[in-house]
């Protein structure tokens, strides 16, 4: 049996009639001692017997690839096979692609691109034929710029926003720029492939296995029966791992042709060109506000950048149509094609800088009227949906703003800036909102119930975000057993096919698979006992029925119990708008002198449904704020403006906060009962924290020191450059 | 990585004969096993220098006399350096990660290559890691390069903050040539400007060793270290000032100032250091100090901003050194 849930509408919350108790605690995560002690192999930490290992080789350019000395390679002692195969790809798919995508080693799409894969009887030697390679490539004066190319897409319009602009009161209109951002994952990308008969294994470290298998297969040339994707343990995905890249097709096909195991890792440096990019953006906001500081019109037009053939692009403004009530909008994205490597999804791909620039603009908006931030955006949070009118399935924004500014003290603040100083460094504070669609995609789950426990199966990831522990907590507190009767199998494409990790909807997806599998086991249970599924009561491994009690091992008489879950997208995304809200408060300190920024305290506020973990969910907002830390100071990718290459493709050079630069990071967490969601209430977390969280520290930026960064990042140089219209300190403090 | 021998000396003589071109010594390896990796630096031989005895720290007359391999996390904690030249501690301090001044040495440390980016890449030409090819850097994308010192050749930085600090200290390094004599090389003068030959960096000839370096008693009791970096930790000087100065009845009477983030070497200029010599402290010494440091740069589009941060942080340091 399968209890199959298409989401159309409303979800009866039947969490609270559980009585174990699980969902909502903290519990450590169940692989975590494995991880901390060195015993989760990684993709390239379980090797099978006779591995041989394979490096890629780069393109230096782009154009036609002509690999010069492939035979005195070929000879190199140790040197096993130069690959070249039609079927090895040039890019790393997008997510949920399904499919393969640009094949053949002949071109080089971008600087950087694989080309060719070594397999060598080592590492060390494979990596040292694949320096030796050398690549000539042909191919004219690369478009690398994206603000120098014709570009493609259109605004949606509604109302008339010239004309708002025109007779506003407050017209803003201003331009922020974003870099293009590395995913950084502290695994690198690895795959080991082997072959039995005519099927594949692929262990390596990618975010969804339904998709990657179907990719891997076209790659291959074969049925997606014959493949099969491991990934037990991913250290870091954010996006990048969310379709097949290089290694992992050129693994299968280096294995195919010697008939052996073959691993192939992506060095550091690799990871930064052939891994999705987040891109580069242009952003021109434009808001019209009246007296009062309610918005009438408000423009989001944004410049992104891919390749050519590349379908995806940036959604910078997906959350621009619902954020701010406004009669008179236009919001559009446009994209330029250029010779840098592949952009793709990372972290909350669109709002992930679209909010965060939209976030700085309001705060603009906010100085210019004379009006409290936090007011300006109570006094513009729309009743419904704004352009298609669709209502919200609810709407936390002003809760999260109120009780984030309670907890963070925003009461107290001065608004005018360059007010308060401590030695050299001025200090200020800013918020932002935060806003996420939130998304549910079909997932199936498996649940086997045997006297020995529960076991769940379902190819599910667990990218660090916790998924062992919630799916855990779910079916114990469904089954009425105790964490410790509870294990979660993930990560194997032998087991049913759940969302995968991307776009947050894992944990509300996949979770309620998993809670609809435990429903299809307490009917069964139910149905031994002979009563109604409802008036059981499970809880430490006994069955209570009325006044009746029997340990559920009793139930089952030595048998084995399977219970089969299936939720399915249904029409509940098209009749409400789902999103989650959340509001980012910072504290920051700028240095007079150096131009140097120190964000000193962060708080988020956010509002995501049924908190399925504290602790998992609060992990993952500190991992979004410092995202955001590093969104508005640190990163970004460089780009040679002759050939596109990544030039700062190491990560001393590409600069994402360490330690040092976190402070103490507060989450708090507003009550959310959101039954559009799906059956456990719960929504999608991960990359809310992320969205905005840059907004809130360049705002405390401008707080501080009267300084606007709308280049990001806000590196000394460009503070520096705006506090050189301020005099130079009279006197200066140490450290 | 190229396949390469490895020796692991049992003392300097043993350690200099089994030197042979084409060879490189290690010790805490932190620079040189990065660049093999890359293939940047392709040593066919690994002579190891980290068990020769050369990890103290001794007391030299009125300074100190401090081993090659001295580790960085080491010398920065030692209570001699920490009370009369706290600005080596700081600068060391400054410098890369805990983990790696638990490995990095004071020679070593010394010799520690630029980061230009273009240099860590083999697909770009660099005259500095392949003579003669070319410089990527012209006409790339510039933020860690230099803007004083440069050549037609070479815009590469040099990196680090202990060498910035060793200047202002006037230390002196501690050669074991390859006949076995040891020789007594000033800072001033040890690192080499790029001019058309940016592949020789230092004045050591290939088989050469730095056995210590050897701290004279401070010239000056005011020490500061200050550097301006794109993160609070584990990344490169934009600018930093080392400071070392005396006061006698309000007047500098001995002024040394080593630079990072600005030169193709460890950088100082005697005429700004006497300049201030013999002065009274003020605002308008110190922006005449900044000029003069100054006055060659070359300033690109990626590293003009490091005229008016020096500027800044020179008078900043200046500020608080004379307080």
């Amino acid at each position: 049996m399968t209890i199959t849930l298409k989401v159309d509408g409303k979800s009866p919350d039947r969490i609270p009639d559980m009585k174990q108790g699980l969902v909502g605690t903290e519990i450590a995560r169940p692989e975590g001692p494995l991880k901390v002690t060195g015993q989760a192999p990684y993709a390239a930490e379980d090797l099978p017997e006779g591995c041989a290992f394979g490096t890629l080789v780069r393109a230096p350019r782009w154009g036609k690839v002509n690999l010069r000395n492939e035979e005195r390679l070929a000879a190199m002692p140790g040197v096993l096979s130069v690959l070249r195969d039609p079927a090895m790809i040039r890019r790393t798919a997008q997510g949920g692609a399904g499919k393969a995508p640009a094949q053949g080693m002949d071109e080089a799409d971008f600087a950087g691109q694989s080309v060719a894969l070594i397999v060598a009887e080592s590492f060390e030697v494979a990596r040292d034929a694949a320096r030796a390679a050398v690549v000539a490539v042909d191919g004219p004066a690369p478009a690398v710029d994206p603000d120098q190319q014709e570009t493609e897409g259109e605004p949606d319009s509604h109302g008339d926003l010239e004309a708002a602009m025109r007779g506003a009161a407050h017209a803003l209109d201003v331009t922020y720029t974003t870099p293009s951002m590395a995913a950084a994952a502290m695994e690198p990308h690895a795959a080991v492939a082997w072959w039995d008969g005519d099927g594949v294994t692929v262990r390596t470290s990618l975010q969804m296995l339904k998709h990657n298998r179907k990719e891997l297969a076209d790659c291959l040339g074969i049925d997606p029966s014959r493949v099969r994707v491991l990934s037990p343990y991913v250290g870091g995905g954010f996006g990048s791992k969310l379709g097949v890249s290089p290694e992992a097709v050129a693994a299968a096909l280096a294995a195919k042709t010697l008939g052996r195991p073959v691993c192939v890792v992506q060095e550091r440096r690799q990871v930064f060109e052939l891994v999705n990019r987040r891109s580069e953006s242009r952003q021109r906001i434009r808001l019209a506000a009246d007296e009062d500081g309610r918005l009438v019109g408000l423009g989001h037009e944004a410049l992104v950048s891919n390749l050519p053939d590349e379908g995806f692009s940036e959604p910078v403004t997906q959350a621009s149509h619902f954020a701010y009530a406004a009669e008179n909008r236009l919001i559009g994205n446009r994209v330029a094609r250029v010779r840098r490597p592949n952009a793709g999804s990372v972290r909350a791909p669109g709002e992930a800088i679209g909010v965060t620039a939209f976030e700085c603009a309001m705060d603009e908006l906010a100085s210019a009227l004379d009006l409290d931030p936090i007011a300006l955006r109570l006094r513009n949070i729309p009743d419904a949906h704004p352009e298609t009118g669709q209502p919200f399935s609810s709407h936390k924004l002003a809760q999260v703003l109120t009780e984030g500014a309670e907890r963070f003290g925003w009461q107290d603040r001065d608004p005018a800036p360059r007010q308060r100083r401590e030695g050299e460094w001025w200090i200020g504070t800013g918020v932002s909102a935060a806003f996420r669609v939130n998304l549910l995609t079909e997932a199936e789950a498996r649940i086997t119930l045997t006297s020995d426990g529960a076991r769940v199966d379902t190819d599910m990831t667990d990218i660090g975000t916790g998924t062992y522990a919630i799916l855990t907590q779910i079916a114990g507190e469904a089954l009425g057993l105790p964490q410790g009767r509870v294990t979660v199998r993930l990560g194997d494409t032998d087991l049913p096919p759940g969302s995968g990790s991307g776009g947050s909807f894992g944990a509300a997806s996949t979770g309620s698979a998993v809670w609809l599998a435990a429903l299809d086991l307490r009917q069964q249970l139910a149905t031994r006992l002979g009563c109604d599924e409802a008036d059981l009561t499970l809880q430490d491994g006994e069955a209570r029925v009325a006044n009746t009690r029997q340990p559920i091992t009793e139930i089952l008489k030595g048998d084995t119990l399977t219970g089969h879950g299936h939720v399915q997208k249904g029409e509940a995304a098209q009749k409400v708008r789902q999103a989650t809200y959340g509001a980012h408060f910072a504290e920051a300190a700028v240095n007079d002198v150096t131009g140097e920024v120190r964000v000193r305290r962060m708080l988020g506020s956010f509002a995501a449904g049924r908190i399925l973990n504290p602790r998992t969910a609060r992990s993952q907002c500190h991992g979004g704020m410092t995202w955001g830390i590093g969104m508005a100071l640190t990163e970004g990718l460089v780009f040679d403006r002759r050939d596109g290459h990544v030039v700062n493709r190491d990560l001393a050079e590409y600069h994402v906060p360490v330690n040092a630069d976190v402070p103490p990071l507060d989450v708090h967490f507003v009550d959310e009962h959101d039954p559009w969601t799906g059956p456990l209430l719960a929504k999608g977390i991960g990359e809310l924290a992320i969205c905005g969280a840059g907004a809130a520290v360049l705002n405390a930026v401008h707080h501080a020191c009267g300084v606007r960064i709308r280049d990001w990042p806000a590196t000394p140089d460009k503070v520096l450059a705006g506090l050189d219209g301020w005099p130079v300190p009279a006197t200066a403090g140490s450290d | 990585m190229r396949p390469f021998d490895y020796h692991r000396a049992r003392d300097l003589q043993d350690a200099q004969t089994d030197y042979v071109s084409g060879a490189a010594f290690i010790a805490g390896g932190t620079n040189l096993l990065d660049l093999m990796k890359l293939q940047v630096m392709t040593p066919e031989r690994l002579v190891d220098i980290s068990r020769l005895g050369l990890d103290r720290i001794e007391d030299d007359g009125d300074g100190l006399r401090i081993g090659a391999t001295v580790t960085n996390s080491d010398l920065a904690a030692d209570p001699r350096v920490r009370r009369r030249w706290p600005v080596l501690s700081r600068a060391l301090l400054a410098g890369a990660s805990g983990q790696l001044r638990n490995k990095a040495t004071t020679g070593g440390n010394l010799l520690q290559r630029t980061r230009c980016p273009y240099f860590y890449d083999p697909d770009t030409p660099c005259n500095k890691r392949d003579p003669g090819s070319g410089c990527a850097a012209m006409g790339g994308e510039l933020r860690n390069h230099a803007v004083l010192g440069t050549s037609a050749h070479c815009l590469a930085l040099s990196p680090g903050d202990m060498p910035v600090a060793l200047r202002a200290l006037d230390a002196v390094i501690e050669i074991r040539g390859t006949d076995g004599r040891t020789r007594a090389q000033p800072m001033e003068g040890f690192h080499r400007l790029p001019g058309d030959t940016p592949e020789r960096e230092t004045v050591l000839d290939p088989g050469e060793l730095i056995t210590a370096v050897r701290l004279p008693a401070p010239r000056g009791d005011r020490q500061v270290y200050r550097k301006v970096r794109d993160r609070a930790s584990y990344a490169f000087a934009l600018v930093s000032v080392a400071a070392v100065l005396r006061l006698e009845g309000g007047v500098i009477s001995h002024a040394a100032l080593g630079f990072g983030g600005l030169g193709t070497v460890p950088w100082r200029d005697p005429e700004v250091d006497a300049l201030l010599t013999a002065e009274r402290p003020s605002a308008a010494l110190f922006d005449e100090a900044a000029t003069l440091l100054l006055r060659g740069a070359e300033p690109r589009e990626g590293t003009a901003f490091k005229l008016p941060l020096a500027r800044r942080v020179l008078r900043a340091v200046l500020e608080e050194a004379t307080q």
